[in-house]
């Protein structure tokens, strides 16, 4: 973003010079911002570099955290991974409670967004609308499990308004649906609130333009509010995609990975590897895995935000 | 003509205020709930037909928590962690951003690559090690092991909105400071951090938020109940008085309030903050 300035090539003494103090202001100049970047170059190499080294190192090896001799096991780690059943359940349970929360998120974060930005209600309204939408999106996830914990309860509010007698979370057939629809309720905000600033952003001159071509309120939809949402739409549903394949609470609070495993997800069960069977090796072995898989998405993410420069 | 593009208007208004209003319920009923049952006995709680206004209307469930030495503890910990947190991410990261929106130099895109992709770190991915390295550095079940947890994760983030609202700030705001002698630590603290605040404060928010709320770490890398923040109170009163739903309600009330707080008075910035640093188009 530097402007650079044709140099005059005059006598041989001023273009060594210029060279030389530009090649010096450019070296002062990345020295500064390097030092301006220490603290967090040091915060994250030793928070992430190391640790990712680490766990890359525990995962090579048996008897990591716990006993002091670990010893060097190679791949063995992965293929006894690799084939635990258990393990593949944990990422078929993944993906679905993933795909399904991103889509509701974005369907419901689009729908409340449009309606919150309709030119047929008043500011007033729309800004007690906005504030109640939102509040889902305040409340830690120890407080959301809680609260659905109680709701959904046998004898709960739940059932008694569907007047029905359903053991929501306990289950084998409705768990994993019903930690789903909670993870839905709790994380459709960051969408709406981001879609509605998207929304706001559209230059208007664009929807009287399609007016005037004759394009009824759905064509506009399709052919103005969509494609010029399309580059925050993608970037939301891969951070969604990012962070819902690692929820870890949500689950852990409400129903621990059970009944059986039903609602068991890749870090609920490399979670109980490590603190529950105190296999830290397995464990390590699982983290990376589920490192990997994040990484792809990551690569998607990167490359998105970059085009998007 | 005129009549029907009208009756088609009300039509739309009347199909978007029901729409809205279910949203609401479905959005603000549970909170609603939880607010209510706090202020019930524990056997109204579950009593048939429900009820959201009470008879029995009382504050004892929130006296129960205020005079729990335990629970406070509770409070005094998240508070000294997320503020912590929230003061130290936005020192760091303020410098950070500075460098990124106003410097070109060597590595910068990878830099940025590589602050981007740490936020798809998997959480469970680092607490294994965490684990060992907290252990091992003498800092599990201490502040300082928590709140240098939590920076890991706020970094990215703050760095990231930081570094955008600091490009929509023109360039000759700092710059003529530095030009005039003035060093760039001046600059960006005298002359960009002052007209930044409302940015500062959307990642301060952002920063708090997910401090006072995180959960995984907290659970794993503290032991003694005098280290335990919020949300794992949260969850050992549900386990020790499982049936005093009045008491884990008025907890959760209660550890939602300094987020509903910071929310409500700054939304403006924090939303506007958000976006203009995470979603920008």
């Amino acid at each position: 973003m530097t402007l650079k300035t044709p140099v005059s090539l005059d006598t041989e003494v001023l273009v060594t010079g210029v060279a030389h103090s530009r090649r010096r202001r450019q070296l002062r100049r990345t020295t500064e911002s390097y030092a301006f970047l220490a603290p967090t170059l040091i915060l994250l190499l030793v928070l992430m570099i190391v640790p990712i080294v680490m766990v890359i190192g525990y995962s090579l090896q048996s008897n990591v955290i716990l006993s002091k001799n670990g010893q060097f096991v190679g791949i063995q780690n992965y293929l006894t991974v690799l084939g635990d059943g258990a393990f593949w359940k944990a990422t078929s349970n993944t993906v679905v409670f993933t795909v399904v929360s991103v889509a509701a998120h974005l369907v419901l974060g689009l729908g409340f967004a449009l309606m919150l930005n309709s030119t047929l209600i008043g500011a007033v309204p729309r800004a007690i609308f906005r504030g109640l939408y939102v509040l889902p999106w305040l409340f830690a996830v120890a407080v959301i499990a809680v609260l659905w914990r109680m709701l959904l309860a046998p004898n709960g509010v739940i059932n008694f308004l569907l007047n029905a007698n359903v053991e929501w979370l306990a289950s084998p057939q409705l768990a994993l649906g019903t930690v789903t629809f909670i993870n839905i309720w709790a994380g459709y905000p960051f969408f709406m609130v981001s879609l509605l600033a998207g929304l706001q952003g559209i230059p208007s001159d664009l929807y009287e333009a399609a007016t005037v071509d004759g394009a009824s309120s759905v064509q506009r939809f399709w052919n103005v509010t969509l494609p010029q949402l399309r580059p925050i739409i993608v970037s939301l549903l891969l951070l969604d995609l990012i962070w819902t394949s690692q929820q870890f609470a949500l689950i852990w609070m409400t129903t621990g990975g059970g009944p059986i495993d039903v609602t068991e997800v890749l870090s609920t069960y490399t979670y109980k590897l490590a603190f529950a069977k105190y296999d830290f090796s397995l464990a390590a072995t699982a983290a990376v895995l589920v490192l990997l898989m994040s990484m792809v998405l990551a690569v998607f993410y990167v490359r998105h935000q970059k085009a998007r420069d | 003509m005129a009549m029907s593009v009208q009756t088609r208007r009300r039509t739309a208004r009347i199909g978007i205020v029901i729409g809205l209003v279910l949203g609401a319920v479905f959005a603000a009923g549970p909170v609603v709930w939880m607010l209510s049952n706090s202020f019930k006995s524990n056997t109204e709680i579950f009593e048939l037909p429900p009820r959201l206004i009470t008879d029995t209307f009382s504050l004892n469930a929130y006296v129960a928590i205020f005079t729990n030495p335990e629970t406070m503890r509770f409070f005094l910990n998240s508070y000294i962690v997320a503020g912590a947190v929230t003061v130290l991410t936005l020192l760091v990261a303020i410098q950070a951003a500075y460098a990124f929106s106003r410097f070109d130099f060597r590595g910068k895109r990878v830099l940025n690559v590589i602050i981007v992709s740490v936020q798809a770190v998997p959480p469970i991915t680092l607490l294994i090690p965490y684990f060992g390295l907290m252990v091992g550095l003498g800092l599990y079940n201490t502040y300082p092991g928590l709140i240098l947890t939590y920076m890991v994760f706020t970094l990215p983030y703050a760095i990231i909105m930081m570094t955008g609202y600091f490009n929509t700030l023109p360039r000759e705001l700092d710059e003529a400071v530095r030009v005039d002698g003035a060093g760039s630590m001046t600059a960006l603290w005298r002359v960009l951090v002052p007209i930044s605040v409302p940015g500062i404060v959307s990642v301060g928010i952002y920063t708090f938020m997910i401090a006072w709320n995180e959960y995984l770490f907290a659970l794993t890398l503290t032991r003694t109940i005098d280290m335990r923040t919020v949300p794992i109170g949260i969850q050992l009163l549900m386990g020790q008085h499982s049936y005093e739903w009045n008491q884990i309600m008025a907890m959760s009330v209660l550890g939602s309030i300094p987020v509903l707080i910071l929310f409500l008075f700054f939304q403006r910035f924090f939303i506007s903050g958000l976006t203009a640093g995470s979603v920008k188009s």
